[in-house]
């Protein structure tokens, strides 16, 4: 076989890389083995540039089962017998190619891995970044992805409870689609990633093996977006249905006692998932590609192993149960097929029925070469952190009208109710407010969710902005009442070889780090997505984080509209109504009004805990009756949509805005605007005290005008059609 | 008093509907796998929520091939009750069970909101503990919910009080503005010439507790339970 730099290209491995493997082997691969390595090593899979970094990340408490990296997902204990399985990840090039298929097969891909440690999935969220709309592509990329979401998600009947979505320049050409999918299971009967035991069939059951998405991992997920036409066969194709009936199939298999392992068909498809499985147990496996039951004829060993045709799951099991859980797949109208055996040695040896063809120690292949870029190179442009103040161009009022009806934070209910977040019957609080909330059936407990991620804070201080990020989500779930107790990450970037990107990479998850442990949520799960650039321009860093909040059922969990008139409104966190002049630094109001992104984001983490903390307190002591927290757009439009939702009114104290600009719209961190009966208000600002957390009175809610002391006068109706104009 | 919910490849409301009925109203209800044909001790058979074989081809029309289809049948011809909810009202309109068909939603897409329905008629097994001109809150979740029928067989539903719920504001009010998928005349729900088949779009099951917003649709498996108490 001719190795030269087109094939080594093919299969993203570079000569160094090649020549390492040649030394490992002792001898030169074949074409198969080669492949082999390939995605295994491929950024997607081998983590190169990033599995020392995450390594850095806080991954444990009391409560977590299975942390990063051990297992498919993490896995919480939430009391009651039972455990949350929850994980994010993402499908950002196959959604750019082709955008209803990838993210489809994205939603796909999250909810087999929550299978894949025995749990039914029981709610999906969705993290989405698109170019500004109008852009040539965007109406196309985010109608396909909004599509693809709904079909594939809603044909398995798992509610789709939540998330964001947010637009900006540098997603035009590479959109972000990060799915977070939640699961439930007895803690007692969490299945295992495992090969388990030698002897064990190898039992490969769902779909046919198609052509589609060979390379996916290595060639599409792994290097920068230039000439995407051309990679449209590597984005696979979803079948829902056969989705379902998977989910239902290995549910059953899982509950006989009899599966001693499971994985999923992701990446790399039959390669990472059994090389994966192998390397766990340290045993070895053997696969006979004769006998995958192919979706067209002539496929060879290497389009086989590469393949990541979806909705396929590997399940090892003892010999003697094999037709007891073939029966059940049969049932459901599925494949189980034997193609293979755990074993001894601990390699991988591929047979195409007849001839062996590849044989592989499985460290070689699991111990994927690790890199760190020299940051010391890095070309930084510390201009963007001094704030520019560009003169207003419009009022207050029409500044306020103008941002609530702008994509970011307008309204997203036209997208929300193309997906069912209802099914299951467990939906408490769904998409559109601070975070979802969903009772768990058979215990006294309930658990809430969020997903953030505020790019230009990090665009602008990558440390400093992740830090935000893991605030934000924690604080989205603390005002619904829940306490946060574990994070799950997807750390989208551009290309990591390059000194600057390196560099985010590295401060992002260092800042990310330093959060987790002030709020005592470990990062049990995550994905690196990586190579997230075209031609023409690169993403922010965008690490996104999902939170995970629990609280008894015994509490009324809080939404984020105004509930009654006539309540009092306070701001916990800050004792002014006053902004500084920072608290515009990466503000949606810049970007929106002037398409500027400048300044030093700033967050007190300490005070942010404690502002948290109480409002937690409140919420379990029934003392508010709404709880939204300001972030883009800061306390104008915080309040603007407690309004909108709650269909109530709002006016403040007679307030004079000298910087009206910073004062309403600046984004200080750590502020929650809450509701309550004005009998009560006594007592809650006797709580904020004796916890030593700044509180200010602001206003009381109204039938329906909507007035900000000496800037906005207005009315509910012009403030909610503007909210509500954002999306078509 | 024994509900059957019946479970095809793809079905997800079963779930649901076995949840609300016995979790939560306290009533009997077991599953019945597609190929069962021995549907005897079943009093009432719920046709629930969710996809078929993937509503591959159109809607139903692979579940109307299932085994327990005849059986269903004989039951129906029995006398015996049959509720189709949201796939499973699509399923009866296939096999022939109701007049009409499901399109399209007129906006073209996937809703999934929730929705105001006007008790058209009392007078039958599903809707007796409520008066005529009532408003339930029952939520929808579908791509496929827009109900067809020929102007004839529509005068005919209209004029044998077959039209069970319509879509409609809050106080009952009903035009187009309430009308979520484009569906003739707002309808929402039908029954069929005997009395003895529902078919609804919007999801009961999903409104049987305050807790999830509305528990209206607890009205409609307490009636039937009432009913069939009445009759033995």
């Amino acid at each position: 076989m001719k190795i030269d730099k087109t094939l080594l290209d093919e299969i993203a491995l570079s000569e160094k890389e090649y020549e390492k493997i040649v030394e490992l082997m002792g001898r030169s691969p074949n074409h198969l083995e080669l492949g082999l390595f390939g995605s295994m090593w491929s950024e997607h899979c081998g983590y190169k540039h990033s599995k020392h970094l995450i390594k850095t990340l806080p991954s444990q408490s009391s409560r977590v089962l299975s942390e990063s990296g051990q297992e498919n997902a993490g896995a919480i204990d939430i009391g009651d017998g039972y455990a949350v399985v929850f994980k994010v990840e993402s499908h950002n090039h196959p959604s750019a190619v082709e955008p209803f298929q990838g993210a489809a097969t994205g939603v796909g891909g999250i909810v087999r891995d929550i299978l894949a440690m025995g749990a039914r999935p029981i709610a999906i969220l969705n993290s989405l970044r698109f170019g500004p709309p109008g852009a040539s592509q965007t109406d196309h990329i985010f109608n396909g992805v909004v599509d693809g979401i709904s079909w594939y998600g809603n044909c398995l009947g798992i509610p789709n409870v939540g998330g964001e979505i947010y637009f900006d320049h540098c997603y035009e050409d590479n959109p972000l689609v990060n799915a977070l999918c939640v699961g439930l299971v007895k803690a007692d009967n969490i299945a295992s990633s495992s090969a388990k035991s030698v002897g064990n069939t190898v039992l490969l059951v769902g779909a046919e093996t198609g052509r589609d998405g060979i390379h996916g991992a290595s060639g599409l997920a792994s290097r920068n977006l230039d000439s995407e036409q051309e990679m449209r066969p590597t984005v696979q194709v979803g079948n829902p249905f056969l989705e379902k009936l998977l989910i239902e199939g290995c549910l059953e298999a899982l509950e006989t006692g009899h599966v001693e392992g499971i994985q999923d068909c992701g990446a790399a498809g039959l390669t990472s998932s059994t090389v994966e499985a192998a390397s766990k147990a340290g045993l070895g496996i053997t696969i006979d590609t004769s006998k995958v039951p192919a979706r067209e004829e002539g496929m060879t060993p290497y389009e086989i192993m590469l393949s990541e045709s979806q909705e396929r799951m590997i399940l090892f099991v003892r010999p003697e149960y094999v037709s007891e859980i073939s029966l059940i797949f049969t049932k459901w109208g599925m494949y189980a097929t034997d193609i293979g055996e755990v074993i001894q040695s601990p390699q991988i040896v591929i047979s195409d029925g007849t001839n062996d063809v590849a044989q592989i120690p499985i460290q070689y292949l699991t111990d994927a070469p690790s890199y760190s870029t020299n940051t010391s190179l890095a070309k930084l442009d510390s201009n963007k952190n001094t704030l520019h103040r560009p003169a207003p161009i419009l009022s207050p009022q029409d500044t306020l009208v103008s941002l609530l009806s702008s994509q970011n934070i307008g309204s997203k209910e036209s997208v929300y109710q193309k997906y069912d977040s209802q099914v299951q019957t467990n939906t408490l609080i769904g998409p559109q407010h601070s975070a979802a909330v969903l009772r768990i059936k058979d215990t006294t407990r309930m658990i809430s969710l969020s997903i953030d991620c505020n790019s230009r804070y990090c665009f602008l201080d990558p440390y400093i902005g992740s830090q935000i990020a893991v605030a934000e989500a924690c604080r989205n779930v603390s005002c619904t009442g829940a306490t946060p107790i574990a994070l799950t990450d997807c750390l989208n970037f551009a290309n990591p070889e390059r000194p600057e990107i390196y560099l985010q990479l590295e401060q992002s998850i260092s800042g990310m780090g330093v959060a987790a442990q002030i709020f005592d949520t470990p990062i049990v799960s995550g994905n690196a997505s990586l190579y997230n650039q075209s031609d023409s321009c690169e993403i922010y860093p965008t690490p996104i984080v999902g939170c995970l909040g629990l609280m008894p059922n015994s509490i009324n969990p809080c939404k984020s509209g105004f509930v009654d008139i006539n309540s009092d409104v306070f701001i916990l966190g800050t004792d002014t109504i006053h902004c500084d002049s920072q608290s515009l630094s990466g503000s949606e109001y810049y970007s929106v009004m002037h398409h500027s992104t400048t300044g030093t984001p700033f967050i007190d983490l300490e005070l942010e805990f404690k502002v948290q903390a109480l409002c937690r307190d409140l919420i379990s002591q029934n003392l508010i009756l709404s709880a939204h927290d300001c972030s883009e757009g800061g306390l104008a439009v915080s309040l603007a949509e407690s309004c909108s939702i709650g269909n109530i009114g709002f006016k403040s104290s007679d307030f004079i805005f000298d910087d009206w600009e910073a004062d309403l719209f600046g984004e200080t961190q750590s502020r929650i605007v809450v509701s309550c009966h004005s009998t009560k208000s006594q007592t809650l600002i006797e709580i904020a005290q004796k916890a030593s957390v700044p509180i200010i009175h602001i206003g009381s809610t109204t039938q329906d005008s909507f007035q900000l002391g000496n800037s906005i006068n207005s009315n509910i109706i012009t403030i909610k059609d503007a909210w509500q104009s954002a999306l078509p | 008093m024994l509900f059957g919910v019946i479970v095809f490849p793809g079905t997800w409301s079963d779930t649901d509907c076995h949840y609300a009925i016995q979790d939560v109203l306290g009533f009997q209800a077991e599953y019945v796998w597609h190929e069962e044909t021995n549907l005897s001790k079943f009093d009432c058979l719920i046709l629930p929520g969710g996809f078929s074989y993937g509503d591959y081809l159109r809607t139903g029309s692979i579940a109307k091939l299932s085994p327990i289809i005849q059986s269903l049948s004989a039951h129906i011809n029995s006398g015996k009750l049959v509720i189709g909810i949201c796939n499973g009202f699509q399923i009866l309109c296939e096999c022939g069970f109701l007049p009409g068909a499901l399109l399209r939603n007129d906006c073209l897409e996937f809703r999934c909101v929730q929705t105001h329905l006007k008790v058209e008629t009392s007078n039958n097994p599903f809707i007796n503990l409520c008066n005529v001109n009532d408003v339930l809150e029952i939520p929808i979740s579908h791509g496929e919910g827009n109900y067809y029928a020929d102007p004839e067989t529509i005068g005919l539903l209209e004029k044998n009080n077959q039209i069970a719920f319509r879509y409609s504001s809050p106080n009952g009010e009903i035009n187009s503005n309430y009308n979520p998928n484009g569906s003739i005349n707002n309808i929402a729900g039908i029954l069929n010439s005997s009395g003895n088949v529902l078919g609804m779009m919007p999801h009961p099951e999903r409104s049987c507790e305050a807790l999830l917003g509305s528990d209206d649709g607890s009205l409609i498996f307490k009636s039937i339970s009432q009913w069939i108490s009445q009759q033995n």
